[in-house]
């Protein structure tokens, strides 16, 4: 029940990033200045959180997905369905610990300051 | 009670489903056709999510997990991976199946939650229309990129990649 919550809810936010991320990436056919300027924002600190939750719901809808289909296609699928959610949250949780401390090392020895 | 009828016929010779052709269409749970578009979108569901793990993960590992991060990316970073056929390709896949993918989970999800008919037509309206310039728009932007931008002396711009160089002079 709460997985089908989850999995509707980041895919719903994950939609929208989507349709704001093709336009940003279309500035390319505008100008340098414009792509570079409007992809600055994603270097700010507020933002460098954003990612890591926008990868956080993609993880998560990612590894649920395959769990579902699994479930789908999988003989013993229904039978294991608890123990693969599970499996997607301690998937999800190492994923995402490793993500976060790489993209924040990352973020930290480029940074200029504010 | 005994029956009368001639033309009965051994299950085992083959019988038709109960009340098969005397029952009105508008009784049916399923007709032929929609049932068929429900079919093929929950196996595409599933197809397309499978490959969007793969696509999204490179996507998101090689953008931002290698090299300089999240600061390597300017538009010289993105002439760069689009000079390759790989990545455009990439890209374009990634593109086309996302948004089919989110497109059908929005259809779903207004399906499920707007309960009035012209809720349901004009969410969906918007739905589609937003998706259908999307995805043109994208596909636009991969297929037309001109990445070794010059002024109008014909000198290579500053934001130009480096392989640009051996192109233009």
């Amino acid at each position: 029940m709460w997985s089908w919550v989850g999995h509707r809810i980041t895919g719903v936010g994950i939609f929208f990033f989507l349709l704001v991320h093709v336009l940003d990436t279309s500035l390319v056919r505008v100008s340098p200045e414009a792509y570079d300027a409007v992809i600055g924002a994603y270097k700010h600190p507020i933002m460098i959180m954003g990612e890591i939750g926008l990868v956080g719901a993609i993880v998560f809808h990612a590894f649920n997905g395959l769990r579902i289909i699994l479930v789908d296609f999988w003989k013993q699928g229904t039978r294991y369905h608890r123990q693969m959610l599970w499996a997607v949250m301690v998937l999800w949780f190492v994923t995402m610990v490793a993500f976060s401390i790489r993209h924040l090392m990352i973020f930290f020895e480029g940074w200029e300051g504010f | 009670m005994t029956t009368t009828n001639s033309e009965a016929v051994l299950p085992a010779q083959g019988i038709e489903a109960p009340r098969s052709g005397r029952i009105d269409p508008k009784y049916l749970r399923s007709n032929p056709s929609s049932g068929s578009f429900e079919m093929v979108a929950w196996v595409f569901m599933r197809v397309s999510g499978a490959a969007l793990v793969v696509l999204i993960f490179v996507h998101l590992f090689s953008n931002l997990m290698v090299g300089e991060g999240i600061h390597q990316i300017d538009f010289a970073f993105v002439a760069g991976k689009w000079a390759n056929p790989v990545w455009q390709f990439w890209d374009l896949t990634m593109l086309w199946l996302a948004m089919l993918h989110g497109t059908n989970g929005m259809r779903t999800i207004i399906n499920d939650y707007a309960e009035k008919d012209s809720t349901r037509l004009w969410l969906k309206s918007i739905l589609y229309l937003a998706s259908t310039v999307i995805i043109i728009l994208g596909t636009l932007v991969i297929f037309t990129f001109e990445p070794c931008l010059v002024d109008d002396a014909g000198n290579l711009m500053d934001y130009a990649p480096s392989f640009c160089e051996n192109i233009v002079n």
